[in-house]
């Protein structure tokens, strides 16, 4: 006494009831999964933006910076007592001193040493020379009593700004604090644009520091990578994937190839520091030397993805290219490197990306170093984006702080550039089959 | 196809200038600029020096590399001429064996110029109560082994691991908080002068370890300087703004850092005082505060004649606008010299007196 002989109730009851559940059970899985996607891409969309925001809010602070105006007499007697004229005689002169009288007349109560101190140390530590520069321009100022709008120290900065910090001797940011106001209600202080942060090099001072040097020394060093690099990595692919014999030789050259790829940065400093420092006797500090080592570290990245990029090519093209009485050469060079260009490109740009973001290499060849004068060739001592984050992160004055989230956005910008770059460049190559 | 060709080309045609101008530098004439290396601690004074010093006169601006106070004295000892530096800076004395090291390489004449001290400090939030401190608990606190309670003051030498958790462990009157302190990694200078300063002077607090440094000094060594593992000693990496934010977010944790750390951020931590010392700027330049050390430079007197400006350099440097107690590396976090001192260095410095070992 069994049912099993009703076989077809039975399949429909199964398929009634327990497929309906399953497919269920299946959106329902599809469901979730499709959630978890979402909730992934948003995590991450929340940590990019998180970390946009707090980089631009702090990136702010570097891009303005305030100066003060003060009346400055611009005594003869101290600039150019004789009356010569000379420029050279004006460049001699201590602005110092003016400078200190100027902020004294405006606040004649200040007395003590240390309120003195606190007092000068409203204008940045370069005052004097800034005032300098202003006298050697217009030599018509001396003998005058102006207001001259004179760069703020980090400190009184971060004070304008409502950010001001405690100092060992605590009285001496109430007073600064106080002084500011004042200046402040006489419209003596004003906020601007940090051209300097743009123009300058690296300096000690927070409201002095400039990236250019840093981003030049990015920039020549990458060039150097990529014009080193590149040919050798694609050529280098191209030999192994389409004209070498498959051997132990090349096999053993493979392995080690890809072993490279995984070698930490340092490595690759190390030799450099041997071979292009000890035995070329090229110069420390070098974007050249910079690039080379780069362009060592990115080498195998290079290598690799063009490989890969090559064994992507249908084999049809190269048998049609050779059909119709192409060359071997010709059938690669006109037919398959094209094709497999975009891919090789995505390599290199993926390595160069990654040598933009590289310090430890460079400790090696001397690029780690403060720089203040813009490099004029690739010989010049010169700095790199990403050592220049990590010696203001590095750095006890609070000012650096929005100095450093300035510079990780330059940084960021240029990886966006070279980035967009590469998409354009594979647009361009591309080819469709 | 032709534009895979101009790209190719193009990056040829960038290396071609770069390989010619490649055998020329070997040959190429003096150095224009004064190349300094050296200690971490000491870079942000000599850098600080080097651009004012550019400003102020003709010569170019100096280049300050961080390589580390003995990685700047191998770059510095390796050989006179213009591929070598002719400053180090040193967070420590140079060791007799580098003097050794770089007369091996020709580098005979070196002259010594004493910068200033460096105070190290162990801080906390200042939501905190400031903490009042022996160095000898501070040992205590820190040190991997330690005598056991019997041996405690005694003259017998037996130890065990640890067992402090808490600071009140250690003296009832410490905070009834978990030991949990963020310090420099072993590969920094300011852990080398901690361990040689704090950990070793609360150590020497015993007598029978004192005696145990005649008797068998590895031994001595491994018992003072060697710091706990357990997880109450963080390794917090070289960045110690990083450590100040973490003292900020935990109000019962300490962390280590050098003086002018705490001169920056009186708004978030306080020093701790060491011996009933506080680690004031004026405190620390009297120097009764037990955990300070001197910060040097050396110069290669052979390459005075050789790059122009290092002479100008010195004279700058141990300007008292520059190093003295008003001077604008104070307010960088240098703590000066008292006043003969730094007159007597200078003297040194300006006839380029020779180091003698």
């Amino acid at each position: 006494m069994t049912d099993t002989t009703e076989p077809t109730a039975l399949l429909t009851a199964i398929d009634l009831t327990a497929r309906d559940a399953r497919v269920r059970k299946r959106h329902r899985a599809e469901l979730r999964f499709r959630g978890y996607g979402i909730f992934s891409i948003g995590v991450a969309v929340a940590a990019l933006l998180w970390l946009f925001t707090s980089l631009a809010v702090g990136g702010a602070g570097a891009v303005y910076t305030t100066y003060i105006k003060i009346d400055v007499h611009l005594d003869q007697t101290v600039i150019d007592p004789d009356a010569t004229g000379d420029a050279a005689v004006f460049a001699k002169a201590s602005y110092q001193s003016l400078i200190r009288s100027g902020l004294r007349n405006h606040f004649p109560g200040v007395t003590g040493r240390r309120d003195q101190r606190a007092l000068n140390g409203l204008v940045t530590l370069a005052a004097p020379y800034l005032l300098r520069d202003i006298v050697l321009d217009d030599p018509a100022l001396i003998g005058t009593k102006t207001g001259i709008w004179i760069l703020a120290s980090d400190e009184a900065d971060l004070i304008a700004r409502g950010k001001g910090t405690k100092r060992s001797t605590k009285s001496r940011n109430d007073g600064q604090a106080a002084w500011i106001a004042e200046l402040r209600s006489q419209d003596r202080v004003e906020r601007r644009f940090n051209w300097q942060f743009f123009t300058g090099g690296d300096s000690r001072e927070p409201e002095l520091a400039g990236i250019l040097v840093a981003m030049i020394g990015s920039v020549l060093s990458l060039l150097v990578c990529f014009a080193v690099a590149f040919p050798v990595g694609v050529l280098a692919a191209v030999y192994l994937q389409e004209f070498a014999r498959r051997t132990w030789i090349t096999t053993l050259f493979e392995v080690n190839i890809n072993n490279l790829a995984a070698v930490p940065s340092i490595i690759f400093g190390l030799l450099g520091l041997y071979i292009f420092l000890n035995v070329l006797h090229l110069p420390r500090s070098a974007p050249l030397v910079g690039g080379l080592v780069l362009a060592l570290m990115t080498l195998p990245t290079i290598i690799i993805a063009s490989r890969a990029a090559l064994q992507s090519v249908p084999e049809s093209i190269r048998d049609g290219a050779l059909a119709v009485g192409a060359s071997r050469v010709q059938a690669i060079f006109h037919h398959v490197v094209p094709i497999a260009l975009p891919g090789m490109m995505t390599g290199t740009i993926l390595g160069m990306a990654r040598a933009l973001g590289e310090t430890a290499p460079l400790l090696m060849i001397g690029m780690v170093a403060f720089i203040v004068d813009v490099p004029k060739s690739i010989l010049d001592p010169a700095t790199a984006l990403p050592v220049q984050i990590f010696l203001w992160a590095d750095s006890p004055e609070r000012a650096f702080v929005d100095k450093t989230s300035a510079a990780i956005l330059v940084l960021l910008g240029f990886m966006v550039l070279m980035n967009a770059g590469a998409v354009l460049i594979r647009n361009r190559f591309e080819v469709r089959l | 196809m032709v534009t895979f060709r101009h790209l190719f080309l193009g990056a040829v045609l960038i290396a071609l200038p770069l390989a010619v101008e490649m055998p020329g530098s070997n040959t190429a004439e003096a150095r224009e600029q004064i190349r300094i290396v050296g200690s971490s601690t000491v870079f942000p004074f000599s850098a600080s020096v080097a651009e004012q010093f550019g400003r102020a006169t003709d010569f170019k601006t100096p280049v300050v590399e961080r390589t580390g106070s003995g990685g700047g004295l191998k770059l510095f000892c390796s050989g006179v001429g213009d591929r070598y530096p002719d400053i180090t800076n040193a967070s420590r004395r140079i060791k007799q064996s580098e003097v050794r090291f770089c007369a091996s390489n020709g580098v005979t004449d070196i002259v010594e110029v004493k910068i200033g001290f460096d105070g190290i400090v162990l801080a906390n939030s200042i939501e905190s109560e400031p903490l009042r401190i022996t160095l000898r608990q501070l040992w205590l606190a820190l040190a991997k082994d330690v005598p056991t309670t019997k041996g405690n003051g005694g003259s017998e030498g037996e130890t065990e691991p640890n067992p402090h958790q808490k600071w009140s462990d250690i003296d009832s009157s410490l905070p009834h908080s978990n030991i949990e302190v963020f310090g420099p990694p072993p590969t920094s200078g300011t852990r080398d002068a901690f361990v040689e300063l704090a950990m070793e002077g609360g150590c020497k607090t015993f007598p029978w370890i004192v005696d145990l440094k005649k008797s068998n000094n590895a031994v001595f060594k491994s018992l003072c300087h060697t710091i706990r593992e357990d997880g109450a000693f963080i390794d917090a990496g070289e960045n110690d703004n990083l450590i100040v934010q973490k003292l900020g977010a935990n109000p019962n944790t300490f962390g280590i850092f050098g003086f002018s750390f705490l001169d920056q951020n009186y708004d978030r931590v306080q020093g701790s005082f060491i011996d009933g010392v506080e680690p004031q700027f004026e405190i620390i330049a009297t120097g009764n505060y037990p955990i300070s050390r001197s910060l040097y430079f050396y110069v290669k007197a052979l390459h005075v004649d050789l790059v122009p400006g290092i002479a100008a350099f010195l004279a700058v440097f141990t300007d008292d606008d520059t190093w003295g107690p008003d001077g604008y590396l104070g307010d960088k976090g240098l703590i000066p010299m008292p006043d003969e001192e730094r007159r007597v260095w200078a003297k040194r410095a300006g006839a380029l007196e020779l180091l003698q070992m």
